[in-house]
């Protein structure tokens, strides 16, 4: 590996590390809260190959694509927040393995 | 010069990352997304997508962050509470995603592209304001008008999940 020139390789491989950090996230922790925080990053995994992609491609199209994700994701994170701010009147808490009744 | 500007953003980004998942305080956990959103942020910059890495900290670090750091504030979320770690859920997370990141990185040298370098300002892809609206407005203009449809339907579904019903 050479450290003084960066190639695609070096941005998709930083980008399925932070895939895998942001995974580890959403199955290790219980937190409702803290999981769609990991989505966060999931998305911004999918976002940065994409764009190191457009780059090294020479190609606009990409960063098109990454704009409509980040709309999306800040919709998602309105309604997920949403959902969660509901779950928590309810049900008084937001730990995941607590919210287990619709668990088959 | 720009490989330093990469290894130093792309550290900042894995670190801040990691203790995402690993601390248990939520508001150090939002500290933590918002220092990773930058550090991606930076990353676009390093890439040529200046119109996106502003994009990026008005929408990520700023309105979804805030979104955040209200609903914490909302819920009072309490640390979680410590429990034994689960090595049987790590150690599969560790292998599934340390193999899945191996295979991915092997896949990836097999493009002929992988490889490719490009110097600063050599990129045609346009990472300006200007070229990305040109897109936006002309080949992608229905999916344009369909994202602020999603908007409104976003927001309407918000409003209705946070009403308290009158009778109770």
């Amino acid at each position: 590996m050479n450290f003084g020139e960066i190639t695609l390789g070096h941005y998709l491989a930083l980008s399925s590390l932070l895939f895998l950090i942001g995974l580890a996230g959403v199955i290790l922790r219980r937190s409702l809260l803290i999981i769609m925080m990991s989505l966060e990053l999931l998305l911004n995994a999918a976002n940065l190959a994409l764009v190191a992609v457009g780059r090294f491609q020479g190609l606009p199209d990409p960063q098109v694509a990454v704009f409509f994700v980040i709309t999306v994701a800040a919709a998602e994170v309105s309604l997920g927040l949403a959902i969660l701010v509901a779950i928590f009147r309810i049900r008084k808490t937001t730990a995941a393995d607590q919210l287990a009744s619709l668990r088959f | 010069m720009e490989a330093v500007f990469f290894w130093v953003f792309a550290a900042g980004l894995l670190i801040s990352a990691s203790a995402l998942v690993a601390f248990r305080n939520p508001i150090t956990n939002a500290v933590c997304l918002v220092v990773a959103l930058v550090m991606q942020a930076a990353l676009f910059i390093t890439l040529e997508a200046f119109f996106l890495a502003a994009v990026q900290v008005i929408v990520y670090a700023g309105a979804v962050m805030v979104l955040f750091l209200f609903v914490i504030m909302l819920l009072d979320v309490k640390e979680e509470a410590r429990r034994k770690p689960p090595w049987a859920k790590i150690v599969a997370v560790l292998g599934i995603g340390g193999g899945a990141v191996f295979g991915a990185t092997k896949i990836a040298t097999l493009f002929p592209f992988s490889g490719k370098t490009l110097q600063w300002g050599e990129s045609k892809g346009g990472g300006s304001a200007a070229e990305l609206g040109r897109l936006l407005f002309t080949s992608y203009s229905p999916l344009f008008l369909a994202t602020g449809v999603l908007l409104l339907v976003a927001t309407v579904g918000v409003v209705v999940l946070c009403r308290r019903d009158p009778e109770s």
